[in-house]
């Protein structure tokens, strides 16, 4: 296909093969278009872009405690993402990943609230089981809708993060809340069994080997069972799949099963590993911000982690930039977006090749 | 007494449900070109923080309005390029153009915050806002609502009754039928995703410069998201959107107004009750959908390439 601007002819040339060093120089790119649109913005705002950038960095990546704080962030996006990424594969459109992690938090609670007495040795995996299974349950829901009456699964994954969020705010502000935090608004604290540890000195709780665990199974999964195999030929065409004789309602079903429950470990993360209480406000949008860093890592669970780092020290960073700054948080949600827009803009590389040249 | 509220109540419903109906009438067209725009959110939060903007600056409401309406229509053009053009995947096209919107709003309105202006007056229509009822219901807004009560037989007639309307909806089912006939898919989409951009923007003028006369971050309140689900309630028919566009703006307001009377339900459990609900209605539609056999515009969320199949 040709496309003509004047004296000048575009053509797009579909590929034969994808070049393998498109995959790591689109993401860069786009990060790095990204941060120049963003530095157009802090200059409306009256702050030199130039020095909220470094500061931005130095807050996420400048030492090992900024290091640290970092990927504190990275492993709910990370555990957030690659429940999203699972979904997106077999062509399900889950934004809500925000959701079930809020149900994942919420489930958390009641399990070490529930069973607090026990040994570590057992609360623990038990919080874990409860958490997953809430979250598959909260995620199949939509599944449930989308195949048997036809209802669109952004619209229904998206409200539902809406009452999500409200359920939490609910227990948190109704039947569990702590008579003894007064400001703000939390449930009691977990007991000492039920929490997950951090490594020495740092706020990085063991969670994050979950994530690095469940990243590895899930590329397994995802390339060398049949289950994976049917997962992709869904999600690149469901009437082909079904003519295959794939039973696409018990994959679906099992898909957003997995993917809940590994985005609400991200909730369990988060209270017990790393407040060791519900509060009001357990996720700045890690559920949305996912769905940038699945998109970016191209859906590869082994690549989300780098991804999450990424974002994760955006966000870290974005904190930092709004002390010093007083630069609202609020310009990191639009810095992740414009990252979105450039890695979608840039995705045309991969099945074409762009030719340019002056019109004779 | 219990007329008044009543007729309180209705009108209310009418003034939430005027963002829902301009944005879903510009949905309606994206759609029947074929692209669906899930920025609908994020179009409408910069269509209202700008419009908020250029309202402190200028005190001119109207100035104000077209300004909200235009930079709806440029940041549709963001989805337009990347859908359109560069054949990106719409459906997070879309979602990028709503976190945009709330990010960048977010952070370039925070100067505005507590900030009040004057902003669209209510006119009363002479004559017809005398009728008793409907009257105060209908005809005792500002401006823009009566533009939406507008708007939707404009968009009726230029969707079914003339000839760009049988180029969109075309183009919507079959682009490559379309372009056989020398129809051009991709003005049509551009011009398509352009309406809706600037609809959903003088939805967001409607909430910070006639209806709040404020800027609240976020204050679109997924009313973005809604107004894709009226889209699909309204089988893609403008006239059909006035329904479901007042159906949820009476359940908006009275959930607010239950939670003013205090009648024992939790806060939480009543804000949840517009959410539930827009699940349910669509759930019920697209069974609906289903049974009757209409479906969305057939070419929706493929991107049209030339040449190509």
């Amino acid at each position: 296909m040709v496309v003509r601007l004047g004296s000048i002819e575009i053509e797009f040339r579909k590929r034969g093969t994808r070049p393998r060093y498109l995959a790591y120089l689109v993401p860069f790119v786009a990060v790095v278009v990204a941060l120049l649109v963003g530095s157009v913005v802090l200059v409306s705002a009256g702050v030199d872009p130039l020095t909220a950038y470094l500061a931005l960095f130095n807050t996420a990546f400048g030492n090992s405690y900024s290091l640290s704080e970092t990927i504190v962030k990275a492993i709910p996006l990370m555990l957030a993402a690659m429940g999203t990424a699972i979904t997106f594969l077999a062509g399900f459109w889950n934004i809500g990943a925000e959701g079930q992690l809020q149900i994942g938090a919420l489930a958390a609670t009641w399990a070490t609230l529930t069973f607090s007495g026990a040994p570590a040795f057992v609360i623990i995996p038990w919080t874990m089981l409860v958490t997953f299974v809430a979250g598959g349950a909260w995620g199949m829901i939509p599944a449930f809708f989308k195949v048997k009456l036809g209802a669109d699964e952004i619209l229904t994954t998206l409200m539902m993060n809406y009452v999500a969020i409200l359920a939490v705010f609910y227990f948190v502000y109704g039947p569990w809340r702590d008579p003894a935090a007064y400001g703000n608004p939390r449930t009691p604290l977990l007991p000492e069994s039920a929490r997950i540890p951090a490594i020495l000195g740092t706020r990085i709780h063991l969670t994050l080997f979950v994530a690095l665990g469940i990243a590895v199974l899930l590329y397994w999964l995802l390339t060398r069972t049949k289950f994976g195999l049917e997962i992709r030929i869904i999600g690149g065409n469901k009437d082909a799949a079904k003519y295959a004789g794939i039973n696409v309602f018990k994959n679906l079903l099992l898909v957003t099963l997995i993917g809940g429950g590994i985005a609400a470990l991200a909730g369990m993360g988060e209270v017990a590993g790393l407040h060791y209480t519900l509060p009001k406000g357990i996720s700045p949008g890690y559920g949305y911000t996912a769905v940038v860093v699945a998109w970016l890592a191209r859906l590869n669970p082994v690549a989300i982690p780098a991804s999450a780092f990424l974002f994760g020290g955006l966000l870290n960073g974005g904190y930092g930039i709004q002390m010093v700054f007083a630069v609202p948080i609020a310009l990191v949600n639009a810095i992740q977006a414009l990252v979105l827009f450039f890695v979608l803009a840039l995705s045309i590389f991969y099945e074409y090749n762009i030719v340019v040249r002056r019109r004779r | 007494m219990v007329q008044d509220i009543i007729v309180g109540f209705l009108s209310t419903s009418i003034a939430v449900g005027t963002s829902l109906l301009l944005g879903a009438i510009g949905e309606v067209f994206a759609e029947r070109s074929g692209v669906m725009n899930l920025g609908v959110e994020g179009m409408m939060v910069m269509g209202a923080l700008s419009g908020f903007l250029t309202l402190t600056l200028t005190k001119d409401p109207w100035v104000a309005t077209v300004v909200a309406t235009l930079v709806g229509g440029v940041m549709s053009l963001i989805h337009a390029v990347l859908s359109i053009t560069l054949r990106a995947n719409q459906i997070l096209s879309g979602l990028a153009v709503t976190m945009f919107g709330l990010g960048a709003s977010g952070f370039l309105g925070q100067r505005l915050l507590g900030v009040s202006a004057k902003g669209l007056p209510v006119v009363a229509i002479p004559l017809l806002s005398e009728i008793p009822y409907v009257g105060p219901i209908l005809f005792q807004h500002d401006p823009i609502t009566y533009i939406s009560y507008v708007s939707v037989p404009i968009a009726w007639i230029v969707l079914f009754k003339t000839e760009f309307g049988l180029t969109v909806r075309a183009v919507g089912e079959d682009p490559g039928v379309a372009d056989s006939l020398g129809i051009n898919v991709y003005r049509t989409r551009y011009i398509c995703v352009f309406v809706g951009g600037l609809l959903a923007g003088l939805a967001g003028a409607f909430l910070s410069v006639a209806y709040a006369r404020m800027w609240v971050e976020g204050m679109t309140a997924g009313r973005g998201w809604i107004v894709i689900v009226i889209t699909i309630f309204s089988m893609w028919n403008p006239v059909r959107a006035v329904v479901g566009a007042f159906l949820f703006g009476g359940v908006s307001t009275l959930s607010y107004v239950s939670q003013g009377l205090g009648i024992g339900i939790p806060a939480e459990v009543l804000l949840m009750m517009p959410y539930l609900f827009t699940i349910a209605v669509l759930l019920i539609v697209s069974q609906e959908a289903v049974r009757k056999r209409i479906s969305a515009p057939t070419s929706m969320y493929k991107p049209y390439v030339r040449g190509e199949r």
